[in-house]
């Protein structure tokens, strides 16, 4: 069994890219943040 | 049908209009999760004070015996991916992620527990046992399922999930800290609702990429994508048996390759903070010495995809003389650039290496399945991790014995390196002849086109 009837849409895309592009994106900031602070 | 037959490999088979660009989000939610075993570590402090609160009491664990809390998450991680390696490719990438996701979360709500009961064999069973097997699983679970939708850049897409592994302590640091901040009051740490909620957290996210997982239909292939009629030479278009593996000098050879590329690289990356200090005394400060581990960590993430993917353009087998030939040139300028006092030489030099070390795990994959073929890669992979836990002890051994040996022995603190840094030089000369001598597998160890076909109708 498939599921042929599930066809991926550019939404689809968007939102499965930003569930795991945006923790990771805040994540780096957090750590550069902290990083820049250490040297101010 | 059984309750948890949509976990089947026959349910993940997805549709002719479903792109594959949403396979590589399904393997970074997992790896983004299982990567928070880079970052275990500011828990340690908080649990040496559970009892005491604002300094360690009598009865309060010591760093020692909380340290073995990574050490068996990552003998775990090992043996898991050793021994469940055919389970979860014949199984399918969503009951390996399922699985993985409820070990993983799972393992934290045990850890909590022994928080909470403050029973320490607890925590070793629940986020060591139990946790660690859900880093095994999770870690190899979408290696070949991104290979089979993406072969032609396979390098590429498992960069991208191992990347993941490299990033979620970026995730995992900060909204840890966070968490034991919003949970601690004056009589109370708050390390056991963080494990509560992170464990949550990351059950979820994990399950999440269980659901959006999906595995190629038999024969699919990207639209333009044309295999080469003629196979290149270390590019087999043939299987080769997971347990056939085992008896080819090929899987060894990668064994050796990336235990010393991880030997090399994991030897510094722990030591890195100790290392600048001493080695650049009243110039890199404690505060700086952080900032330059923070920054070897990004390199380490970005490495992984960038040489990944550059292995698609150059090949796995030159991708990795890279590693070996450019790391033993900057392993021996170390004490140079120390000699000299170039921080800036050091520091690039140390960048440099570690985005090799990354690259090192985030190629590996592409390689075995140049070698062996893609229908049991995610297994063999499976057994080539257990290099990775003989590196992790290696690594550290080496660097720190041999400090201790030359400052027991009147060498000073800034020189005591130095000799390390040769031996790392030296390891690395033995993994490009190692990489030198990997050539196409033998066919007597293929599997047979009646196996190949019995395999792809299942």
């Amino acid at each position: 069994m498939n599921d042929t009837n599930q066809g991926t849409t550019t939404l689809h895309l968007v939102l499965a890219w930003g569930f795991v592009g945006i923790p990771l994106a805040w994540g780096i900031y957090k750590t550069l943040v902290s990083a820049l602070k250490l040297f101010q | 049908m059984s309750l948890f037959s949509f976990l089947d490999r026959q349910h993940t088979i997805a549709g002719p209009r479903f792109s594959r660009w949403m396979v590589p989000p399904a393997a970074l939610c997992v790896h983004l999760c299982i990567g928070q075993a880079y970052a275990f570590s500011v828990f340690n402090l908080p649990m040496t004070k559970l009892i005491g609160i604002t300094q360690s009491a009598p009865d309060d664990w010591k760093l020692t015996e909380l340290g073995w809390i990574f050490s068996i998450a990552i003998f775990f991680l090992g043996a898991s991916a050793a021994v469940f390696g055919r389970w979860v490719e014949e199984g399918g990438p969503r009951r390996a992620m399922f699985t993985a996701a409820l070990c993983f979360g799972g393992g934290f709500l045990v850890a909590a527990l022994g928080v909470s009961i403050h029973q320490l064999w607890i925590i070793y069973l629940g986020y060591g046992v139990l946790g660690g097997i859900g880093l095994g699983i999770g870690y190899i679970s979408p290696v070949s399922t991104l290979i089979k939708w993406f072969p032609d850049r396979p390098g590429m897409a498992t960069g991208m999930a191992i990347m993941g592994f490299g990033g979620g302590a970026f995730i995992a640091s900060p909204l840890s800290v966070w968490l034991m901040a919003r949970f601690s009051s004056p009589t109370h740490v708050g390390v056991a609702e963080t494990f509560v909620v992170i464990g949550l957290i990351y059950l979820c996210f994990m399950m999440v990429g269980a659901a959006i997982v999906r595995i190629p239909a038999v024969g699919w292939l990207p639209a333009g994508y044309v295999p080469p009629a003629q196979p290149k030479k270390l590019i087999t278009n043939r299987n080769v048996y997971v347990y056939e593996a085992l008896k080819t000098p090929q899987f060894w050879l990668i064994w050796c390759v990336l235990c010393l590329n991880v030997t090399a690289g994991i030897g510094v990356l722990g030591q890195a903070s100790a290392m600048s200090q001493e080695m650049f005394p009243g110039r890199i400060t404690a505060v700086a010495a952080s900032c330059l581990v923070g920054l070897m960590s990004l390199f380490n993430m970005g490495g992984r995809f960038f040489w990944a993917s550059t292995s698609d353009l150059i090949g796995r087998k030159n991708t990795y003389f890279c590693f070996f030939a450019l790391g033993t040139l900057l392993y021996a300028i170390v004490p140079t650039a120390g000699d000299m006092g170039s921080i800036p030489l050091f520091v690039l030099c140390f960048v440099i290496i570690l985005s090799m070390y990354g690259g090192g795990f985030a190629t590996i994959p592409a390689y075995l399945r140049d070698m062996f073929g893609t229908r049991y890669v995610g297994a063999i992979h499976g057994l080539l991790i257990t290099s990775w836990s003989v590196a992790g002890i290696l690594g550290p051994v080496l660097v720190n014995y041999i400090r201790e040996y030359n400052i027991s022995h009147g060498v000073p603190k800034a020189d005591a390196y130095n000799i390390t840094m040769y031996l790392m030089a030296g390891l690395l000369v033995v993994g490009f002849f190692c990489n030198l001598f990997i050539r196409p597998v033998d066919e007597r160890h293929h599997m047979t086109k009646e196996a190949e076909a019995l395999g792809a109708a299942e």
